[in-house]
């Protein structure tokens, strides 16, 4: 049982051939994050071999979903139990995630992205650097236009923020133009991409900004951050105070 | 050369990352099937679990830790730790035959990896390459206490440890319990922990088939159920 498989050197080997890019997807519950992945696999499964790990909160419901829509083969998405709490499986404690990821490079090495699926949460959970190279934030229109000048480290700081749904945006009385703009001005300049599954040039776009990092991430140019847990915050002073960032 | 407490104090710190949370050690079956409703009943589910399956993995934590404490010295004899690191793959398969739910086989088998990832990046040891990394549970604590320079009666207080306050956390996001009363349980149930863990020691040089073999079928049972039903707060 494994003693053989351990040791150091074949490790090392195995861990630079098959390290793929760690793509990991966050947001509140009902966002889109397993649409979002849907999509993306759809998008890219001719030119990448992608695996998907899902963190759900009671069931295996995300897992299922995307077996569903058969845009993977069914092994190469594999649900984690994250014991009611999806906020710690992404950061405080990565290690179940963590080993999902190693399992899933390992059996299907190699592979280009490893997705991980976070179980919804609030507007502060983020994932670890730790766990994954870089994360998508997902927001949706039908939870209110003002949601992204909320900002917080996953709106702020995520390496893409993705506005879904759009198509829905003149039933919920969302001006996606302006909720662009906050959010893009809340990132201060980061990307924001407002995306539908029923739209293609967004689809298209989506699967241009996740080719581009893949391309940074083989050259050695992507540099992982960390979100944070902390916003940017006012500090009161003499003078009045001033804003700043922990990043 | 056994150290004081604090590598025992991080081994069971529940903050530990090690993907401990995500368990309920029976718990949720329990209460789903009407067998805890209250506190008391807490105390007795727990009593239950420390005197089964708690008295037996803490035996192997220590039996676990014993083994393997010489060899986890730096001028160990190769010969030695060759025949440790069997001796821990025997502890693990005694164990196995001890465990009849396949569900919690798996269970403690996942734990153990989960606990030896961590801490081959929280305390690098060069025994943690050579030994199996799918031990269950007890075993790689044992081990993973061992290389922490603990004694074997800290390998078994710290499984006891965890094989209470794991359902004690759990329980306030199962059922209305007051987290105060449920630590209360614990605190009452420490001389009965100490109890177990001095046992487990003064037997962690048995030979790995005498070891303790006690069962909890009823607990065996619900964990196979558990692991059938759809929706589920705990993975087990």
């Amino acid at each position: 049982m494994g003693i053989e498989n351990t040791t150091d050197d074949k490790h090392n080997v195995q861990a630079s051939r098959s390290r793929s890019l760690r793509l990991g997807v966050a947001g509140p519950v009902g966002t889109g994050k397993s649409s979002v992945i849907a999509t993306l696999c759809r998008t890219l499964s001719e030119e990448m071999r992608i695996g998907v790990i899902t963190n759900d909160i009671y069931t295996d419901e995300d897992a299922r979903f995307l077996k569903a829509e058969g845009v993977l083969p069914d092994e190469r998405i594999r649900a984690v139990e994250t014991g009611a709490c999806p906020h710690t499986a992404i950061r405080d404690d990565v290690t179940m995630n963590l080993l999902a990821v190693e399992d899933m490079e390992q059996d299907f090495a190699p592979l280009d992205i490893v997705l991980v699926e976070s179980g919804g949460d609030n507007l502060t959970a983020t994932f670890s650097p730790s766990l994954v190279d870089a994360q998508f934030f997902v927001l949706d229109v039908a939870g209110g236009g003002d949601v992204a000048r909320k900002g917080g480290p996953g709106i702020g700081r995520a390496d893409l923020l993705i506005i879904n749904k759009i198509d829905l945006a003149d039933h919920v009385d969302v001006d996606v133009a302006q909720m662009v703009e906050d959010a893009t001005r809340a990132r201060e300049g980061a990307p924001v991409l407002a995306l539908s599954r029923k739209h293609e040039d967004t689809v298209e776009r989506l699967g241009e900004w996740v080719r581009a990092l893949h391309r940074r991430h083989l050259a050695g140019s992507h540099v992982p951050t960390d979100p944070g847990p902390m916003a940017p915050h006012f500090h009161a002073d003499e003078e009045g105070g001033y804003f700043h960032s922990h990043t | 050369m056994a150290h004081g407490g604090a590598g025992l104090l991080l081994l069971i710190d529940g903050r530990l990352p090690a993907g401990g949370y995500a368990h309920s050690g029976g718990l949720e079956s329990a209460i789903r099937t009407g067998r805890v409703r209250d506190t008391a009943d807490l105390g007795h589910f727990l009593t239950g679990r420390v005197r089964t399956t708690g008295a037996m993995n803490a035996a192997f934590a220590a039996a676990a830790c014993a083994t393997l404490s010489r060899s986890a010295e730096p001028e160990a004899d190769p010969d030695d730790q060759r025949q440790a690191l069997n001796r821990l793959v025997l502890l693990d398969a005694e164990l196995d035959a001890r465990t009849p739910s396949p569900a919690l086989r798996k269970v403690s088998h996942a734990l153990g990896r989960q606990l030896l990832r961590a801490l081959r990046a929280v305390n690098p040891h060069p025994l943690q390459q050579r030994m199996p990394q799918r031990t269950n549970h007890p075993v790689a604590f044992g081990a993973g206490a061992a290389m922490l320079d603990l004694a074997p009666v800290d390998a078994a207080r710290g499984v006891l440890h965890e094989a209470v306050s794991g359902p004690a956390s759990a329980v306030v996001k199962l059922m209305s319990a007051d987290p105060f009363d449920a630590y209360r349980v614990i605190a009452d149930l420490r001389g009965v922990l100490d109890e177990i863990a001095q046992d487990a020691a003064d037997r962690a040089w048995d030979e790995p088939r005498d070891l303790p073999s006690f069962g909890a079928p009823l607990s065996d049972h619900l964990a196979e159920v558990h692991e059938t039903r759809e929706a589920r707060l705990f993975a087990s």
